[in-house]
């Protein structure tokens, strides 16, 4: 008993001196990620990270000069393991700068935690409204977009361009749902047109039929907000369903995006979404960016590969300007909200002043070559931020887009 | 009055206390912050061995309690400014509410049945948490959580947020410690044993696992009441299905029926899902021959395999 | 709502029934005639949708496919039932725990084998498109799902009810003492029911696969929808389990046409009103 009483006290020292924090040293400069790495969202991680590695494969593995190390925590796409992870990687691991995240819960729960922490964090993918409008975090610098940034310019396209004059609306029940949509009907419906019906389905529905069934017959067309597995079978759905053939499909960018579209079939040409990126850009800086990953990774890049891998570049254009002195926290963030890049692989990025990217918007269309489906682009919208033509003042004062709003007038 | 365990068990327990009360200054802020939440989810296992391991009824659903403790003070802090005093009774009222009329449907089944009751009553509170937005903030959660308000002390930093969530661990522990050594909790042990039997004796067995199964509850609410704090944020994944398993299996690991076990079972899946997952992305493969590897060498949990050595040994636990 | 609108939606319920029985047909065989608990439920439907797709990437026919799926995860369900599960009848934790346990295992494994990207089954030409009547569209996938879930609920019924082969089963599930008792082989059979229903299940992932998708995290997405189905049919109970599908897709379909706030509730809230109501489920017996 003795002996075992001994072993336990002994091995709570050994527990508590490994964890004591190890003096700090001007090293190597730290990149902590944090991405879900295990879970139904495992494959997006891995593009995450993916397209942080080849930045750095590709320039050395340094940044002005100082060697970097990235440390890569698993969120399990978990709120409360995204926290401690952060925890961990700020206090054990020493990090000066974080990078990551996918989930919008998960961005809600850890900007305030990055704010208490003073360090900065990028987030490449999480494209939550609010988190850049009427609920912004100080140290939180967005590279990625803003969920209803690229349907503002899309709502005037399908009005203007595509002469759409009604639109049913059918989405996934949450927040990014809503926000896609809502911002897509705003501008939709200035620009003369009508959402004449709002569908909304579950979270993980697996049968779109319900949904499908209820379709007005008047629409001149359904515009589908779909991620992930819900992107997998939607296209399929609706075309079985025999609408495909009477209302043309258009959606969110992520209802196409290249995440899905290698396990897509013909049900998907023809399919009309906006994004900040598409693997067909032809740019030659694109082109390269896509045959690289290509050669790398054995996959055409999504855009999470491409935000990744532009935000990694983002983190060392700042690190150039503070002159690599990343410890200096204030000054490494404010040059992190100062970078400008012009050509990365979406093109010309900056940050507005309420710290979201103002970025090309690409209106691409599924088109088939050589046996393979592309988001072929059909359209630019030069330097569209969050705020599209609104003054940002104004465009704040209205409640962020949810189920309910706009509200729908005309169904 | 408190029956303390005798010999061995004992000088464990005072051992155990010390090192909780004293080491915790030692530690790094991080290491300290997973103790932290070991204990939190100690509190939690201990709840469900109450009916798990005591009454031997197996459920599915109790992070539905989790969750009614959780999204009480997420509410009530960042909505109301509420205090910690009204956010506890808050959450352990409302969480006693909601086993209240859940035992009341659950109740009428055992075993498998009872199993997937509450499994669908788990999801029932999960998909509330999902669908009432103007109440839960949805998908999004509640973000901002403050510390405690209205106590003596702010428990913004690691340390005191942790003697905190001890003194909250201690209160759990003696009450559930004396319910189960109680006359009530003896005649819990004898329904998990024979329920015909104990109602040949004239107990009114319905009666009783019903009492037990809000006391549950409401321990689970008053756990989920330091979940929100700790993390500061709450969201509809706190009462998720997976949450419930791994309760089940902290109860298992650690040894149900002992209250203590599963306080270290949960210890150990903390410890676990986090430290393991920074060496190796195939945490998950690890876990998951823990929750086989319990059932085929461990049946009675960690704790019965050491209670087993030491009867070897010839000393009585 | 007029007639063709509720032709439409009972097709919809019908085939989405369909799908459920596919999904839960195992289940209704390990969990329902063997009491036991089984979380590797969804494991073998997603592995089986992986085992199906590596083949047809190698180039064989639908049909292959489905064989393939069928065999492989028989064989793992009769190594995870001979190695662990045979010892566990009657205690629900130890089942739930140790099938969780695998159902990990397996996630992890597949998400090493075979990545994370989403992946759809190609499924052939003929089965493709729809049929017009009218103006409702019936596609030809879901007459399929219809016609493959009728088809093994015949088989099941004929085997279970019309063969002595059925006899012995339902007699070692009833009671493996009296079974033995009177010479059957218990521990073949019991190993041949489960090595069925996992086998059903991998057949239901190569099936359903066409129409959902095979995915990481499509095993624990289906393992809610398989339980309720069994529950609300009643366990032990094949009819049951059919009767269950039906109803449980009718409802979950009828609740999102008409009543799209209760999305989320249209699965559990009545399998939770209808266990309080009959514990046993619908057809079940204690």
């Amino acid at each position: 008993m003795t002996r075992q009483l001994i072993v336990t006290v002994l091995a709570v020292l050994v527990l508590a001196a490994g964890t004591l924090p190890s003096a700090a040293q001007k090293g190597p400069i730290k990149i902590g990620v944090i991405a879900p790495m295990t879970g139904g969202a495992a494959q997006a991680g891995k593009d995450m990270t993916n397209g942080l590695q080849m930045w750095l494969d590709e320039n050395g593995n340094q940044m002005a000069g100082r060697k970097v190390e990235v440390i890569i925590e698993d969120s399990q796409g978990q709120p409360n393991v995204a926290l401690t992870k952060l925890q961990k990687l700020v206090e054990r691991d020493k990090v000066n700068v974080l990078v990551g995240e996918l989930f919008a819960h998960i961005g809600y729960a850890m900007a305030p935690k990055v704010d208490e922490y003073r360090i900065p964090m990028l987030y490449p993918v999480i494209a939550a409204d609010d988190l850049t409008q009427r609920k912004p975090a100080k140290w939180v610098v967005r590279t990625g977009w803003a969920s209803s940034q690229p349907s503002h310019p899309f709502g005037e396209y399908a009005a203007k361009t595509l002469g759409y004059k009604k639109i049913v609306a059918i989405g996934i029940d949450y927040a990014f749902g809503w926000e896609v949509i809502g911002g897509f009907q705003k501008t939709f419906e200035e620009n003369g047109g009508q959402i004449i019906q709002k569908l909304w389905a579950p979270l993980g529905t697996t049968d779109f039929a319900p949904y499908l069934s209820q379709i007005k017959r008047d629409a001149d067309a359904v515009f589908a907000l779909m991620v992930a597995q819900s992107s997998l079978r939607f296209p399929k759905q609706y075309q079985d369903a025999g609408l495909k053939g009477k209302f043309p499909l258009i959606g969110g960018g992520t209802t196409f995006d290249e995440f899905v579209l290698p396990s897509l079939g013909d049900e998907a040409i023809g399919g009309m979404t906006p994004l900040q990126y598409s693997a067909a850009l032809d740019t030659p800086v694109n082109k390269k960016f896509v045959a690289e990953y290509r050669k790398k990774y054995g996959k055409v890049p999504s855009y999470f590969s491409e935000t990744s891998y532009t935000s990694t570049r983002w983190i060392a254009e700042a690190v150039k300007v503070v002159g690599g002195d990343v410890e200096n926290r204030e000054k490494f963030l404010e040059a992190l909200r100062k970078v400008e890049i012009p050509d990365s692989p979406r093109g010309p990025v900056k940050l507005d002043a309420h710290g979201n990217p103002i970025q090309n918007i690409y209106i691409r269309k599924v088109e088939k070559k050589d046996g393979e489906l592309w988001n072929t682009v059909v359209h630019t919208y030069p330097a569209v931020s969050q705020f599209w033509k609104y003054n940002p003042e104004e465009f704040l004062k209205q409640p962020v887009y949810d189920r309910n709003f706009p509200p729908c007038k005309h169904c | 009055m408190i029956s303390v365990p005798r010999g061995a068990g004992r000088a464990t327990a005072i051992v155990v206390a010390a090192i909780l009360l004293g080491a915790p200054p030692l530690l790094a802020p991080y290491m300290l912050s997973l103790v932290t939440q070991a204990l939190i989810w100690a509190m939690l296992a201990m709840s469900l061995d109450l009916i798990l391991g005591y009454t031997g009824l197996a459920s599915l659903g109790h992070a539905a309690y989790l969750g009614l403790g959780a999204y009480s003070v997420g509410i009530l802090t960042t909505r109301h400014g509420a205090n910690f005093w009204v956010t506890l009774a808050v959450g352990i009222l409302l969480a006693a509410l909601g086993a209240a009329i859940f035992g009341l449907v659950a109740l009428r089944a055992t075993g498998v049945y009872f199993l997937m009751i509450t499994l669908a009553l788990g999801m029932v509170v999960w998909g509330l948490a999902h669908r009432w937005v103007s109440l839960t903030a949805g998908d999004n959660g509640i973000a901002s959580v403050p510390r405690p308000r209205g106590l003596p002390w702010a428990f913004t930093d690691t340390l005191s947020f942790y003697y905190l969530v001890l003194v909250a661990f201690a209160v759990a522990f003696v009450v559930l410690w004396t319910i189960v050594h109680s006359p009530f909790g003896k005649t819990l042990v004898g329904i998990r044993e024979s329920e015909s039997r104990m109602r040949t004796l004239g107990y009114h067995v319905w009666l009783h696992k019903y009492v037990g199964f809000v006391i549950a509850g409401a321990a689970g609410g008053f756990a989920g009441v330091f979940w929100a704090y700790y993390n500061g944020f709450v969201s509809p994944a706190d009462a998720e299905l997976a949450t419930s398993v791994e309760i089940l299996l902290m109860v298992a690991l650690g040894g149900r029926g002992t209250l203590y076990g599963p306080a270290l079972g949960a210890a150990m899946i903390v410890l676990l899902k986090n430290v393991v997952s920074v060496y190796t992305h195939r945490w998950l493969l690890i876990l998951g021959a823990v929750y086989i590897g319990t059932i085929v060498y461990a049946p009675e949990g960690i704790v019965g395999l050491l209670r087993d050595r030491l009867k070897e040994r010839g000393r009585v636990a | 709502m007029n007639l063709e609108f509720l032709i439409g939606q009972i097709f919809n319920g019908v085939s989405y029934g369909a799908l459920l029985f596919l999904l839960a047909g195992g289940l209704s065989l390990i969990f329902g005639m063997m009491r036991i608990v089984n979380m590797t439920h969804g494991s073998y439907y997603l592995l089986g949708g992986y085992v199906a797709l590596t083949v047809m990437w190698g180039g064989a026919p639908f049909v292959v496919g489905i064989l393939a799926a069928a065999l492989a995860i028989a064989v793992i369900g009769i190594g995870e039932w001979n190695a662990f599960l045979k010892r566990l009848s009657g205690q629900e934790l130890g089942q739930v725990l140790t099938t969780m346990g695998f159902a990990l295992i397996f996630q992890d494994l597949g998400l090493v084998l075979w990545g994370g990207d989403p992946q759809t089954i190609k499924i052939p030409a003929s089965l493709s498109g729809s049929w017009e009547i009218g103006q409702l569209f019936f596609p030809v996938y879901r007459v399929f799902i219809v016609g493959v879930a009728a088809a093994i609920a015949l088989v099941l019924w004929l085997v279970l009810e019309k063969t002595r082969l059925g006899a012995m089963m339902r007699a070692t599930v009833d009671d493996p003492e009296m079974a033995r008792g009177v010479g059957i082989n218990v521990h073949l059979i019991s190993m041949g029911v489960f090595a069925m229903g996992a086998l059903l299940a991998a057949v239901a992932g190569v099936v359903a696969g066409g129409f959902v998708g095979v995915y990481p995290g499509a095993d624990f997405e289906i393992l809610p929808y398989a339980f309720v189905v069994v529950i609300v049919g009643g366990m032990g109970s094949l009819k049951g389990a059919l009767v269950g599908s039906l109803l449980v897709g009718l409802l979950d379909n009828f609740g999102k046409a008409l009543f799209p706030e209760l999305s989320y509730f249209t699965l559990f809230a009545p399998m939770a009103m209808i266990l309080a109501v009959r514990p046993t489920g619908l057809f079940g017996r204690a």
